[in-house]
């Protein structure tokens, strides 16, 4: 559901949602199957899921209030300009 | 403890279906945190209590916060304000509100009836995650923690780069710009007509 709102949308801060609902789910996953087998190892995986999120998340809205700047739209295309 | 866990489980669903599909960002972000506390609670119903706090404070306190931050930061100026007007009305804020009743209601039934039985999923404590985090996954610790310290540097490297060096030297003329058209700070151009002058605040910096 994350993968079709991130193909979907073309606007930076819904795709940074959608990865976010991505990790989240992933998340979710290696919870229930660490309580699945009642071991702590999918918790653990989910704490560094949890610091992983927060990092991207923290630089992701940097880029994207310098993309606003610079550009003055959230448009993903509009940072399409980037030549290797 | 099968119940509760469906329930919680079509509420993450539905959510996030309405969060990838709302064209506003902001009836996005509110159905987002509905989603994340959802899945707290599913967290909670399949044992692991500790993680469901800690996506509660994390996810919906503080990483939720920092979307709103940067989408309120996003629009300013007449439209932001047109916006927040329609904001309030309750055609938007009654879907988050009815999916958020509903899980308020099925946290109150697990928090009354007490410890959770021992189901088919196992209950894994803090301790445990706590011995284990600290045991054999001490290096990923430490990792973590050095990929915190990245991402600090990196947010901040990025938001004091040339696009911020553009907005200060904006906001020197902004005061000439409020002036011009009758605006300030406080009032919205209706103190005064536009074109008559007010005191420069910056004349002793100049």
């Amino acid at each position: 559901m994350g993968l079709a709102g991130l193909l979907a949308r073309r606007n930076v801060i819904f795709m940074l949602m959608s990865v976010e609902v991505m990790l989240n789910a992933a998340g979710l996953a290696f919870v229930v199957a660490g309580s699945q087998w009642g071991q702590a190892d999918g918790q653990v995986m989910f704490l560094f899921i949890l610091t992983m999120a927060a990092a991207e998340v923290s630089v992701g809205l940097a880029l994207i209030l310098q993309l606003y700047h610079r550009h003055k739209s959230l448009d993903a295309d509009a940072a399409s300009e980037m030549k290797g | 403890m099968q119940l509760p866990f469906y329930i919680a489980g079509a509420v993450a669903i539905v959510a996030t279906f309405l969060a990838i599909t709302r064209l506003n960002a902001v009836h996005a972000l509110l159905y987002l945190i509905v989603s994340l506390l959802s899945v707290a609670l599913v967290f909670f119903c399949v044992g692991a209590p500790f993680v469901a706090t800690l996506e509660v404070i994390v996810y919906a306190g503080a990483i939720m916060v920092l979307f709103v931050f940067v989408v309120m930061m996003m629009n300013l100026g007449p439209p932001a304000i047109e916006m927040e007007r329609q904001l309030l009305t309750p055609g938007i804020w009654i879907g988050p509100a009815i999916l958020s009743a509903i899980l308020i209601v099925e946290m109150g039934y697990l928090f009354h009836r007490g410890v959770p039985p021992e189901g088919p999923m196992h209950v894994v404590g803090p301790k445990q995650v706590g011995v284990a985090l600290f045991g054999p996954y001490l290096i990923g610790v430490e990792l973590a923690s050095i990929l915190l310290m990245a991402g600090l540097v990196g947010a901040y490297h990025l938001s004091s780069g040339p696009g911020s060096q553009v907005e200060t030297r904006d906001d020197i003329h902004a005061d000439a710009r409020r002036t011009a058209v009758g605006r300030d700070l406080v009032r919205d151009g209706v103190g005064r007509p536009a074109g008559t002058q007010e005191r420069d605040l910056h004349a002793d910096v100049r």
